[in-house]
């Protein structure tokens, strides 16, 4: 009897086999010269190994219906498929030679694309309970840390950027960690007693939520470029400021600028938040004797946690997007290397600022939801 | 009505100084320093404004199409198998910075307009996806029962019920969608995109205040009209809807 293929199946092993025939790795003898294109089976020795191991979990994908079975094989070939990355750049480097680059093509992307998606696919699947969900993101980062320690990936034009300036990256990273976790921070100070007093008054909540829409449809180019005037002109009108760190230039603008965009989806989820607690609950706590202020910790915050969570979910992976055009007006961040490498169309520099990006964001992404939905659990 | 009448002001005021920016060079000469021009005029910002407005409603039009097909497929009974999948794309993908894919399609497409219409293309995928998926996914049992006991087609519940029901839920996704993409398009000047982004870039560049706040301003009130219109169109949907 033929297996029935599975369907999803056909889509990862399109897009995984176009990814094995076209060019893995760019190559290029030095940084200006136009690239040369190497498909996977040239690209190393060996190559034809990897090659199988990634058409193997492509068919797996094909055949197989056991989750955990299709879970191991994606793992594999994305395994494959970086290795193959790394055998490439120190196969293809003649050694001592510091100008070559080795840069990943469109296969690579195509293939890493295809396998992530299975293992998307099969963690779906699986359904795993929330405890091993966590262990699996840990697992994750892990990997991916281990194998960027472990110079596999050094002769990468990426790496070889990072390892170019890393003081500066581990500076620019923490200044984006800054940005969007500083402004989350503050707009949960100022954003929570809003959201709390317009509960209350029912009567300010068209204005102040007016207010905050008005604010979020500001471009957020213009937004960051309107705070550099404005804090450049209190530094210098008050001294005292200017000494607590109040400056137009730097992070300072940004930071603000960001929590400006932040505020709506604090207060407005907490405006939620509170009003679908139960009038039953509230009362039965007035019942008991509480005051208002032990009814708002003990009763209404709680059951309110999973929307407020929720709001604190979509600020941070919004801000940690938003933080890279702080880059743009010196204001730091992964943003930095972004338009720098725009400004002297050097990719290897784009990538090192877009992918340490997008990946603090689907990190910070799962991790929310996870975080959700174990309140979701807590609250029920 | 207080809304209404800020509206009809704001619209006034944009046309206003679309139709003749200079006029309006009295209200931003206090933010320019040292005898800096007042108004941007490297290029004529109607016509900035224009191309723009073109290349969101691109890239919300090609959005849209491409979602609504790929919802309506996902939730008919050949393509049921990609559901679980195609929510998962859609949950990973709204978290991809729209800056970084931007910076991304740049060795792809060029400099131009065209890693902007990408970046805005995928990042407008992901409302209307999610919307659509739930307007299709949520129809009362009762309403898709009775359709298939009046004996309708698979095609012509999906065209006569299915989409006219789940027309609001799909509209707000579009909504949401063009409204991000007009702030978000502003950004592809940075790779040359002919967008209201080169005004601020042009005033961050020259520390010139008063370009960034009409850049800003002209985006800013598009986006709060466009807002308005289509939550227009939404309550009209709805209220067809409700009789159908």
């Amino acid at each position: 009897m033929i297996p029935r293929i599975d369907r999803p199946g056909i889509l990862f092993a399109v897009i995984g086999g176009a990814g094995l025939a076209l060019p893995l790795v760019q190559f290029k003898a030095n940084r200006i010269v136009a690239g040369e294109g190497l498909a996977l089976p040239a690209a190393l020795p060996l190559g034809w190994v990897a090659t199988v191991v990634i058409a193997a979990a492509l068919a797996a994908g094909l055949i197989l219906r056991a989750p955990w079975l299709r879970l191991g094989a994606a793992v594999l070939g994305l395994g494959a498929t970086v290795s193959a990355l790394g055998g490439a750049a120190t196969a293809l480097t003649p050694p001592d030679d510091t100008l070559a680059r080795v840069a990943p093509a469109s296969g690579f992307w195509l293939m890493m694309l295809a396998l992530s998606l299975m293992t998307a696919d099969a963690l779906t699947r699986l359904r795993p309970p929330l405890a091993l969900r966590w262990l699996l993101l840990g697992a994750a980062i892990a990997a991916v840390a281990g194998v960027l320690s472990s110079g596999m990936l050094d002769g990468i034009s990426v790496m070889r950027e990072y390892a170019a300036r890393q003081d500066m990256f581990l500076r620019e990273a923490s200044s984006h960690l800054v940005l969007a976790f500083g402004s989350l921070a503050l707009a949960l100070l100022a954003g929570l007693p809003v959201g709390v007093a317009i509960h209350q008054r029912a009567a300010w909540r068209g204005p102040v939520l007016s207010a905050l829409n008005v604010m979020q449809t500001i471009p957020s180019l213009a937004l960051f470029g309107i705070m550099i005037p404005i804090f450049g002109w209190i530094a210098a009108t008050w001294p005292a400021a200017a000494a607590a760190g109040v400056s137009g230039i730097g992070i300072f603008p940004a930071l603000v600028a960001l929590f400006l965009y932040s505020l709506l989806p604090v207060v407005a989820n907490t405006l939620t938040g509170l009003s679908a607690v139960d009038p039953a609950a509230t009362e039965a706590a007035r019942g008991l004797g509480m005051t208002r202020p032990q009814v708002m910790t003990r009763v209404l915050v709680p059951l309110a946690l999973p929307v407020l969570l929720a709001a604190i979910r979509i600020v941070l992976v919004q801000n940690i997007g938003l933080a890279v055009i702080a880059g743009l007006i010196g204001g730091g961040g992964f943003g930095t290397f972004v338009f720098q490498g725009l400004n002297q169309t050097a990719m290897d520099l784009v990538l090192l600022g877009a992918l340490p990006t997008i990946s603090l964001a689907l990190v910070a992404g799962i991790a929310m939801d996870l975080t959700v939905e174990a309140s979701h659990k807590g609250a029920a | 009505m207080t809304g209404r009448a800020i509206l009809a002001v704001a619209t006034a005021a944009l046309l206003a100084f679309l139709a003749s920016p200079a006029s309006f060079a009295p209200v931003f000469a206090p933010f320019t320093r040292n005898g800096a021009p007042a108004i941007y005029t490297q290029t004529p910002i109607l016509s900035l404004t224009l191309s723009h407005l073109a290349l969101v409603a691109a890239a919300v039009a090609v959005s849209t199409v491409v979602a609504l097909a790929l919802a309506i497929a996902v939730t008919r009974p050949a393509g049921r198998e990609f559901l679980p999948l195609a929510r998962t794309i859609t949950a990973v993908g709204q978290t991809f910075p729209p800056v970084a894919v931007l910076a991304l399609a740049v060795p792809i497409m060029g400099f131009g307009a065209g890693p902007t219409l990408i970046a805005l293309f995928l990042y407008g995928l992901l409302p209307v996806f999610e919307n659509a998926l739930a307007g299709l996914t949520g129809l009362p049992r009762s309403v898709t029962e009775a359709a298939r006991g009046m004996g309708l087609t698979p095609r012509q519940r999906l065209w006569q019920v299915e989409l006219p029901l789940a027309l609001p839920v799909i509209l707000t996704g579009m909504r949401l969608t063009a409204v991000i993409s007009l702030g978000t398009a502003t950004i592809g000047s940075t790779v040359a995109a002919r967008t209201l982004g080169e005004v601020i870039i042009a005033g961050l560049l020259s520390s010139n205040t008063a370009f960034v706040l009409q850049g800003g301003a002209v985006v800013g009130v598009m986006a709060v009209l466009i807002h308005a219109g289509f939550q227009a169109v939404e309550r009209l949907a709805a209220s067809r809807a409700g009789r159908a």
